[in-house]
């Protein structure tokens, strides 16, 4: 993930043909492409599903706030000299399992949370200025650097993605329960501390492989804004963690196919293919009432 | 239901969080398939009774047996209506997916086997508070009355044989008062079901309930509603001047258990 690829690979002047089929070659001929594709692929399915647990349980700012304490954590492992990788899960996994344990003590401290993640990215600015002459080390983690992805990242996440699907499938039905009505499930014999704390570990892993595409200023359009739209689809849980993790990879792909044809950075499409999808779809369905209000007024 | 015909058998029991209790020397045994209210002022230690019950909370002194058993937290012989404001509105969950949770929620894993019970279980279970219509909306869209409903559908999905309901009947207007209690009332007939329900206002159970369980100042009385709701038994019990006033419509206020401080809902 360190490995930079040169700008001027990453943004060949790569010309859209005529030829879908030779655009299509030409994407994948490349091996930083091909990696790309292959990481965010995984990292989208991993983000669309925990994202639908994670509008449930209405956390998507303790996933920004992990994503900005792995932020300290990635920068201050560079100083060690350690894998940012390393630092990066080392933070979102302590910081999660404590957010975990706090549970519903910690529902509506927005605060609490803000000051906590303010202050991680500041540390993450020490280490920064700690580590001399790297200021696109810091770029890569703030922004994401989905081009500069090598073999062994693309296994590391693959392995990590693994981790998370089944994690999320072990504690599915009652994570759900706990979601919709923790009162209720803990009565139920559910163990809902212990699954606030698995939850926010696996949402750790998922934010730390997520970082790696988009970034840790950008999670929201990968973890958050694909299940936000989903949900609005459909209320059944398993389609609307289909339809999550189904938009999260047309984002993460046509954001890489459209980069690859323009000078400018895959996260910027990435999220703003999420963000014009979010506007649409609110738009449509407001749309929709004025016209359902508009008949009901004539009728 | 335990052989002596009690659902709910307490003996000296005392409740409170830590060393501190909210209320003790509690004796007394509900009978199965019996209505009771609990009643009593804010903060009173209702809600604690409840998760003494459920097994959430274990007492700090005395005897409780439910069910003929100790109290064991997920209890699948209970069905369990919880307090709390309505769901959120964007939480985004069908109505029959909710009730299902009250079916396996509480089961590892995804479900795979035992769709068509689970599936059939739930059916019923929605068309016994009359949910059809709805059950397939957002639960979080729907009124505060159809969302009730549903919280009986869930807590009775199980096929329970004590139905626990705290406050259900807080965030509702009197119309849905009345459809609710009648609701209740009926499924805990065809079922003989045992109903313990916590209510602000004794009004609109009154023509349902078997037995009234006052909680107030550290004390547990019970007995029928026109034997405890009296301003000699009330005022007895207490040691205080309680009075029960009765309006020309037959409603009952009780008046003077409430600590000093004033409280919104009375």
């Amino acid at each position: 993930m360190v490995e930079l690829i040169p700008m001027s690979v990453a943004t060949a002047a790569t010309d859209l043909s005529w030829n879908p089929l030779d655009d299509l070659a030409l994407l994948f001929h490349y091996e930083f492409m091909v990696h790309a594709f292959e990481a965010g692929t995984v990292v989208a399915i991993v983000a669309g599903a925990i994202g639908y647990f994670v509008v449930l349980r209405g956390s998507a700012f303790a996933a920004h706030a992990l994503s900005h304490i792995g932020f300290a954590g990635a920068t201050g492992a560079v100083v060690v000299a350690l894998s940012p990788i390393v630092g990066l899960l080392a933070f979102t996994l302590g910081a999660g399992i404590a957010i975990g344990a706090l549970g519903n003590r910690l529902r509506g401290r927005d605060v609490t949370i803000g000051i906590v993640l303010a202050w991680a990215l500041g540390l993450g600015v020490l280490f920064i200025s700690l580590y001399r002459g790297y200021a696109t080390e810091a770029y890569a983690l703030l922004f994401g650097q989905i081009l500069g992805i090598s073999t062994s990242d693309v296994i590391a996440t693959l392995a990590a993605g693994v981790v998370t699907i089944v994690a999320l499938v072990v504690v599915y039905r009652p994570l759900l329960f706990s979601s919709v009505d923790e009162d209720l499930a803990s009565a139920k014999g559910v163990p809902v501390t212990l699954l606030s704390i698995v939850f926010m570990a696996i949402l750790a892993v998922a934010v730390s492989e997520a970082v790696q595409v988009v970034g840790v200023l950008l999670i929201f359009a990968l973890i958050v804004t694909p299940a936000a739209i989903a949900v609005r689809f459909s209320s059944r849980p398993p389609i609307a963690i289909g339809i999550g993790i189904l938009l999260a990879l047309a984002f993460t792909w046509f954001g890489l196919a459209i980069a690859f044809f323009s000078p400018h950075p895959v996260s910027f499409f990435i999220t703003t293919l999420a963000f014009a999808t979010y506007l649409a779809v609110r738009l449509a369905e407001a749309l929709r009432l004025r016209l359902h209000a508009k008949r009901l007024a004539n009728s | 239901m335990s052989d002596r015909g009690a659902a709910i058998e307490a003996d000296g029991l005392a409740a409170g969080y830590g060393s501190t209790a909210i209320w003790s020397q509690a004796s007394f045994s509900i009978p199965a398939g019996s209505f009771t209210a609990i009643l009593g002022p804010n903060g009173a230690g209702k809600s604690t009774l409840i998760k003494l019950i459920l097994g959430l909370l274990h007492p700090i002194a005395g005897k409780l047996e439910v069910l003929g058993e100790a109290p064991t937290r997920g209890n699948p012989r209970i069905g369990y209506v919880p307090q709390g404001s309505a769901f959120d509105p964007e939480l985004s969950i069908r109505g029959r997916d909710f009730v299902g949770l009250g079916v396996d929620g509480h089961k590892w894993g995804m479900r795979l086997t035992g769709r068509p019970q689970i599936a059939s279980a739930t059916d019923e279970s929605i068309r016994a508070v009359g949910a059809e219509a709805y059950a397939d909306r957002q639960l979080g869209r729907l009124s505060g009355g159809e969302q009730q409903r549903l919280l009986l559908a869930q807590a009775l999905v199980g096929q329970p044989s004590l139905l626990l309901m705290d406050e259900p009947l807080s965030h509702l207007d009197v119309r849905n008062q009345g459809a609710i209690v009648q609701l209740i009332s009926e499924v805990a007939r065809q079922r003989n079901l045992t109903v313990l329900l916590i209510a602000h206002d004794v009004n609109p159970l009154l023509s349902h309930i078997d037995h009234v369980l006052y909680i107030a100042q550290g004390k547990l009385a019970m007995g029928k509603p026109a034997d405890i709701i009296t301003s000699e038994t009330l005022s007895a019990i207490y040691s205080a001047p309680v009075e029960v006033l009765r309006d020309r419509l037959g409603r009952v206020f009780v008046v003077g258990l409430e600590e000093e401080v004033s409280h919104p809902h009375g």
